[in-house]
């Protein structure tokens, strides 16, 4: 089953024919993903990738049924982008988009709240690598060959640390049930407590790699989640010991600006809440191969 | 992207927010002028630097007499001022703000930022001003007043009352205090700030509400829509290496340590730092080359990162997604060619065409000396670097 995204979800692409929608919707398409279309405005009616292109989502959903869509639309035009994927009636929308202003943002989350439950969009990202299921498909930009098939999820803000993690349990032997990007943005879609509920309701899942960095108040909102409603193990690592506190470090949102937010105050709290800390970023498969032996022995 | 006080005063007064008259100077002939020009009989001289904590560091003081104004203002101009704020080498004074000084019977805080909890503009003031924000978190917590506003129905005036009689002001402070609430909330809105701050906040001995200090930041990412405020950006409080590696397309942030780092993401970034500072040693920069970095780019990264004198050794450390490990391998070669490398470099590749990279390397015949994982890369790093002679 995996979460957001299995071989069956119907996606579409919301600027698809752009140079970098294009190059990364192929590669969806070539390792399996169900993509249905693509969405550029004033290009409806022409093809691309062997897909029918449309001029709104509105458009795409009914002709395709789309259930999610992956936005790669410049930030100045991508806020508008994610709302219009919302009332198109997309339930899962993945925005790899870099530079949102924050306010942008604000306006998408409140947008979103709109809606009842039932037609709420779920919004992954911004400024993320995406999402994967192994073997199943994917939504976003990572390179899907370093992913192994298995019962571990990751959430992570960072792309790059993600495959990191992905690949250090690889070469252990121990596989990704999905793989979800929050992104590095200030204000996001989806907290790693939004995304640790759904990995604690998937069956396919046994045990959640969750990295986090400095900056912002998710991670905490996490532990406590964890150390209160959760039965999976989970395994954490957070990025910037090393960073100055008051400077951004890439990430727009990785900054320490507040009591909690350095990356040795999020180790205690998550620590506090019952969760394996890997010790350093190297450690990230080993202490998840640990962590799972441990319980095998336990059963 | 922070302004300077005398910026965010002008913006602030323009939004309704009652500030000292003052004025600009550029000399210290023209800091005496300023005094004159504004009458009385003493004024205040501050130094324009992108920092906090400038009257305790010697760049504020309150002036008797014209003369005194002048003499002061002279030993600002061309100088470093270094705060507990700033690095060692402080920022350069090249523009001073003189006002006449205020009559002042109380100091608040008043400060409007990003509340990520909320995903509001949060407001946060305190009956007791004049501290810096994180010391009176410190010191006074319960004096602390917080509320965050909802963006669809914008500062509703109830809520400013509520927290003006909050922060113990009565009378016709109110309805002054409510103006100025609403006028910064208007300006971080208007403007897609990131923090607006006035502290102190003074009552003077007449009762009136004056913003005696202002700060102001904005969203980077918004200024492609602000381009007014784009203006207001002052290259000379940046660091001169973060300035350059912007101007290239780097996110680029310059530390203390000799190890330079070349890294794609972020967070493989701070993780890699980490990594270095747990196997002994200390980072020089977070760097990000970014996503689809060409030869060119590397080439680019590494010029950087050299430009720092205190770089001892080169640590490169690439995870590829839709980077590709060849273009990669082929700016380290490139870059080892074209700046005349002498420091010892290590490069750690994985991802995408990871075995046409290692390849391109070993075949290079330079003296690259490779790494298999994250720790390796870091341990060898620590391992070759050259200590400057103490």
């Amino acid at each position: 089953m995996a979460i957001l995204i299995t071989e069956k979800t119907r996606v579409i692409v919301q600027g698809m024919s752009g140079r970098i929608g294009q190059f990364h919707a192929e590669d969806m398409i070539k390792h399996g993903t169900n993509v249905v279309g693509g969405v550029t405005p004033g290009k409806g009616g022409s093809t691309l990738l062997g897909r029918p292109l449309f001029n709104t989502v509105r458009e795409a959903v009914e002709a395709t049924g789309a259930e999610a869509s992956l936005v790669f639309v410049p930030p100045p035009f991508a806020a508008d982008a994610i709302m219009e994927a919302a009332d198109a009636g997309i339930k899962t929308a993945v925005c790899v988009t870099d530079g949102i202003p924050s306010q942008d943002m604000m306006k998408v989350k409140r947008f979103l709240r709109r809606y009842p439950s039932d037609r709420k969009m779920r919004l992954i990202g911004p400024n993320c690598a995406g999402i994967i299921s192994p073997g199943k498909g994917f939504m976003g930009i990572m390179p899907p060959h370093i992913y192994m098939p298995g019962r571990v999820g990751i959430v992570g803000r960072s792309g790059t640390l993600g495959y990191e993690a992905a690949s250090q349990m690889k070469a252990l032997g121990i596989g990704v049930s999905t793989s979800v990007g929050i992104g590095g943005d200030p204000i996001n879609g989806s907290s790693f407590r939004d995304i640790l509920e759904l990995f604690e309701a998937d069956p396919e899942t046994d045990a959640v790699m969750m990295i986090g960095e400095i900056g912002g108040p998710q991670e905490a909102e996490a532990a406590l989640y964890a150390r209160n409603a959760m039965t999976k193990p989970v395994v954490a690592y957070i990025a910037g010991l090393s960073a100055p506190k008051g400077r951004k470090m890439g990430h727009a949102g990785a900054i320490i600006s507040a009591f909690g937010e350095s990356a040795q105050e999020k180790v205690e709290i998550l620590s506090a809440a019952g969760i394996t800390i890997a010790p350093n970023p190297s450690a990230m498969g080993e202490t998840m191969a640990r962590v799972l032996s441990g319980r095998r022995a336990a059963a | 992207m922070d302004i300077h006080e005398y910026q965010a005063k002008e913006i602030l007064a323009r939004f309704g927010v009652p500030v000292p008259r003052g004025g600009l100077a550029y000399s210290p002939e023209q800091a005496g002028y300023r005094a004159r020009e504004l009458g009385g009989n003493a004024w205040v001289v501050k130094a324009q630097v992108h920092s906090g904590g400038r009257g305790a560091a010697g760049g504020v003081k309150l002036c008797r007499s014209e003369a005194e104004v002048q003499s002061f203002a002279a030993t600002l101009f061309g100088k470093q001022l270094v705060t507990k704020q700033t690095d060692a080498n402080g920022k350069g004074v090249y523009r001073l703000w003189v006002e006449g000084a205020s009559d002042i019977a109380r100091e608040l805080y008043l400060g409007l930022v990003l509340d990520r909890k909320s995903e509001r503009i949060m407001i946060v003031a305190s009956a007791h001003g004049g501290m810096e924000i994180e010391d009176l978190a410190e010191s006074d917590p319960e004096s602390l007043r917080r509320m965050t506003v909802d963006p669809a129905v914008g500062l509703s005036e109830y809520q400013a009352r509520e927290l003006a009689f909050q922060l113990g002001l009565s009378g016709g402070q109110i309805a002054q205090m409510v103006t100025i609430l609403r006028a910064c909330y208007r300006a971080y809105r208007d403007l897609d700030a990131m923090m607006v701050e006035i502290n102190p906040l003074v009552v003077t001995g007449a009762g009136d509400l004056v913003a005696l200090d202002a700060k102001m930041s904005f969203d980077t990412n918004a200024l492609f829509r602000r381009p007014e405020i784009a203006e207001l950006r002052d290259r000379s409080q940046e660091d001169p290496r973060e300035s350059r590696a912007g101007d290239l397309g780097l996110a680029y942030v310059g530390l203390d340590g000799d190890i330079g780092c070349i890294i794609n993401g972020a967070g493989l970034a701070m993780a890699t730092m980490d990594m270095i500072k747990l196997a002994g040693g200390e980072p020089a920069n977070f760097l990000d080359i970014g996503g689809g970095a060409s030869p060119e780019r590397v080439v680019r990264a590494f010029q950087t990162v050299l430009a720092d004198q205190k770089v001892s050794v080169i640590l490169v450390n690439i995870f590829a997604g839709i980077n590709r490990c060849d273009w990669v391998a082929e700016g380290v070669v490139q870059a080892y060619r074209e700046v005349g490398m002498t420091l010892p470099v290590i490069v750690r590749l994985a991802g995408t065409n990871v075995e046409e990279g290692r390849h391109i390397l070993a075949a290079s015949g330079l003296p690259i000396i490779s790494a298999d994982t994250l720790a390796d890369a870091a341990e060898k790093a620590v391992a070759v670097r050259q200590p400057l002679a103490a």
